[in-house]
């Protein structure tokens, strides 16, 4: 072996030094695995790496993407919101309902948006001022609750052909770019900002860490709740808003299950469900991975019962890899001690 | 004579890091054996081995005189090894009966058989009996104080034909009039032939019930001697490595500041009533008393994370209100909590997120966009100062020591310069080292005028450190001690409920 070869050699050993490699494999893990599934199917399928088709994938990913960005700011608290779908089903019928009265596409999204938030912050009121045991309850209620009114509201049938701005966010593009596309990076962003870069965000995740000590430094915790299920029914009015656009029309049944599709999203994407853990940029590569595999599943003709069942495996894995990664950070404290 | 278990030359790496260097150790039938040493000195991997949790890799484990292997912990116990730890394992909502008999209820056939739950309840009365405790066995693990659970971990022990009991700290939790009796309890232990290894940091204890000791340093066995042959200033040498004349300097009194905190009157209904007291600027008021006597509530009542239903809060002679933790940092308070891992830290963050989070929006651009130079820099700061051993400021403080994550949770309120410091028993759990260092930061913050409420249950540290003692007994100040007139039996004495 040659001096330089010995010496790289070394610089790979340090490069693979387990305490680097973990948190690199924490960061990293879900974008090589959808690296590695994207890779697997262009090769199967010629089709897959076309500008169209990945567009596409980015489109058809968009909702779930927002839903999960929701969900993971409650994740992150180590809560769990249930009544994202259907609050997003309930956006969408009132969408349509504001439009169909007559009313300007911006003021129907603002006043859809508004009411959002406003069903996600009675998730947090009713989790923190009634002192619910666990978020599951008021978002299980809410669930039902937001469903019914979106039956109720639309008599069970879909409200359909709305108007061309409306429709614009759902369906239309900027310079080839579709608007779901665009609306789902900027908000990404901005929430990447929020969490990593300002005091509140990281509030948000000593309060998942750990509640009361989070409370005991001085953290406003309930406050800080509240903010969070706003937020993620602000966002699932988002993701009511653009399929109504894209479906032309506000389907009360939109949505139904699409708080799993969520939460699974987060978790794939790396976060703990015993909160404290979780990125934005981890999330959106968990719904890539999501649109990706139901993608090229549909391109390798497999049929949508096969994929629903592949999603599941998919799942499991992922929160497996992720007691892994806790086992081998136990055991350095272990080593530690 | 044939020792009961023998470890003879445990050698343990964890990848490349020695934890074990050869170390031999032994306990003959029915002894007593202290096992003592810093954080991180062995003790636990040598009691991890013994349980079967790690296998070490050069030497043996000889049970009785023959050599045993010991793949898991139930290996152990089949031996008649146990081992209460620290963290009590019991099951909150099953009954005291149903925790003894966990895992295999007394009964008659060998295949299957209803639960006898009368015949368990007995059996579990008469262990509890022999212990010399009348506990019902019928009561629900939830409403057990730490004492009583304990016992029942030992109950446990001893159904199911233990001959050795290792004790973790056990006594770290429990006040002293609970610590006595369960000196007892491990006489009782020893009268019947049970042999027990105990591990503790607290010197006094040793000598109270130890027939030997044995010190571990950084992985290495210094000593083995039984303890009247040895001193305390001997064995804290030999534990620290190095002479420690000042374990506890001598302070003295001085004039008293300015009142800076007055409560009046403060009331939580069950929980503390009639609460009146003021501290002054650069003093140490010790606050002591058993557990349960309302001491943790009241000052986590006085930091806003507990409600009380009257009495008011003064400082500096303005009546202030506190119903937050938020608004009692605001006033200059801050409360350094009795358990760091459930109440003080957020282990998987960063060692400055845990320091910086009360000041994290003081510090911020337009009090929201955080601030990661001003963060570091106070951080970097607190943590030389109070010499904080981290690999760097941005690792998780869950791979730190006891010790140092004590220290991160004394550089948070460091952070936020409070003029009234309250300690809700500061250095629980953590090595003498370390504990040195909080007693010279406690007197340092009080000698620049830092007001400081301990709470306390090792009496040596109020006695010495506190200018005056403040005696709580269920739920009320029942007496104050100067400096002078505290000693441990005064303290006790009123603390059990005396008249002052």
């Amino acid at each position: 072996m040659t001096r330089e070869t010995s010496s790289a050699m070394a610089d790979v050993g340090r490069i693979l030094r387990p305490d680097l490699l973990l948190p690199l494999l924490r960061r990293f893990g879900p974008l090589l695995a959808l690296l590695l599934m994207s890779g697997a199917l262009a090769m199967l399928s010629p089709h897959f790496l076309t500008f169209e088709n990945v567009l596409n994938v980015f489109r058809q990913s968009a909702v779930n993407a927002l839903l999960a960005l929701g969900q993971l700011l409650v994740i992150i608290t180590a809560g769990i919101d249930l009544s994202v779908g259907s609050v997003l089903g309930l956006c969408c019928v009132l969408a349509a309902l504001f439009l169909k009265a007559g009313v300007p596409a911006s003021v129907a999204i603002a006043a859809t948006l508004a009411l959002g938030t406003a069903l996600g912050m009675t998730n947090g009121l009713l989790f923190t001022k009634l002192r619910l045991p666990h978020p599951f309850i008021p978002t299980l209620g809410m669930m039902n609750v937001a469903r019914g009114l979106a039956l109720v509201l639309s008599g069970g049938f879909p409200i359909s052909e709305l108007p061309e701005d409306f429709r614009f966010w759902g369906a239309g593009a900027l310079g080839g770019i579709p608007m779901p596309v665009i609306i789902v990076l900027v908000i990404y962003a901005l929430f990447h900002l929020f969490l990593t870069r300002t005091t509140v965000g990281r509030d948000i995740y000593a309060i998942g860490g750990n509640k009361q000590a989070a409370l005991l430094s001085g953290i406003p915790v309930d406050r800080r709740l509240i903010t969070v299920y706003a937020m993620s029914g602000g966002l699932a009015a988002l993701g009511g808003i653009i399929l109504a656009g894209r479906m032309n029309s506000g389907f009360p049944l939109a949505g139904v299950g699409a708080e799993l599709d969520a939460i699974a999203a987060v978790i794939i994407g790396g976060a703990s469900f015993f909160g404290g853990v979780g990125t934005v940029w981890g999330t959106l590569v968990g719904a890539l991975i999501m649109g990706v595999l139901r993608n090229g599943l549909n391109l390798l003709d497999v049929s949508a019962y096969w994929q629903t069942t592949v999603i599941g495996i998919v799942i499991v894995i992922a929160v497996w890899v992720d007691v892994l990664r806790q086992r081998a950070l136990e055991r350095r404290r272990v080593l530690r001690k | 004579m044939e020792a009961l278990l023998r470890l003879e030359g445990i050698t343990k790496t964890f990848g490349g890091i020695v934890a074990l260097d050869d170390v031999d150790f032994e306990v003959q039938a029915g002894e007593v054996h202290a096992l003592i040493g810093e954080n991180g000195a062995g003790k636990s991997t040598l009691m991890r081995i013994a349980m079967g949790v790690h296998s070490a890799d050069r030497g043996r484990l000889l049970w009785k005189g023959r050599v045993v292997k010991l793949q898991t912990p139930r290996d152990a116990h089949r031996l008649g090894i146990r081992m209460v730890h620290q963290e009590l394992m019991l099951i909150p909502q099953l009954s005291v009966g149903e925790n003894i008999f966990l895992g295999c209820p007394p009964s008659r056939r060998a295949v299957f058989s209803w639960v006898r739950w009368n015949d368990m309840y007995e059996r579990a009365r008469q262990l509890l009996q022999g212990l010399g405790h009348d506990l019902d066995p019928r009561r629900p693990v939830s409403e057990l104080s730490v004492a009583e659970q304990q016992l029942v971990e030992i109950a446990r022990a001893l159904a199911f034909e233990a001959e050795l009991l290792i004790l973790d700290e056990p006594t770290s939790p429990l006040s002293e009039h609970e610590t006595e009796r369960l000196f007892q309890t491990i006489a009782r232990l020893k009268a019947r032939g049970l042999s027990v290894i105990y591990i503790t940091h607290r010197m006094r204890e040793l000598y109270q019930i130890a027939d030997r000791v044995t010190v571990l340093r950084d992985g290495r066995r210094i000593l083995t001697a039984p303890i009247s042959e040895t001193s305390p200033e001997e064995l804290v040498r030999a534990m620290v490595g190095r002479e420690l004349k000042d374990y506890f300097p001598e302070r003295e009194s001085r004039a008293r500041g300015a009142p800076i905190l007055r409560v009046e009157g403060l009331t939580a209904p069950g929980r503390f009533s009639d609460i009146t007291f003021t501290i002054h600027r650069g003093e140490i008021v010790g606050l002591a008393g058993l557990v349960g006597a309302g001491r943790t509530e009241l000052v986590e009542a006085l930091f806003g994370a507990r409600e009380y239903t009257s009495g008011k809060i003064f400082i500096e002679d303005c009546p202030v209100t506190i119903r937050t933790p938020a608004d009692a940092i605001r006033h200059g308070l801050a409360l350094v909590t009795d358990d760091r891992k459930a109440k003080g830290l957020i282990p998987m963050a960063s060692v400055r997120v845990n320091v910086i989070l009360p000041v994290q929006a003081r510090v911020a651009h337009l009090g929201i966009l955080v601030n990661a130079r001003a963060e570091r820099h106070i951080t970097e700061r607190l943590l030389r100062e109070l010499r904080v051993k981290t690999p760097s400021a941005d690792h998780p403080v869950m791979v730190l020591s006891g010790g140092n994550q004590q220290k991160v949770v004394l550089a948070r309120w460091l952070a936020v310069h409070p003029r009234v410091f309250l300690m809700d028993e500061p250095t629980r759990g953590i090595d003498v080292g370390a504990k040195m260092e909080i007693y010279e930061l406690i007197r340092r913050l009080a000698a620049q005028g830092t007001a400081i409420l301990l709470v306390s249950s090792e009496l040596e540290e109020l006695r010495h450190l506190a200018d005056r003692i403040l005696v709580m007994h269920r739920g009320r100040i029942v007496g104050e001690l100067q400096r002078e007139e505290a000693t441990d039996d005064r303290i006790l004495y009123l603390a059990t409920g005396g008249e002052g």
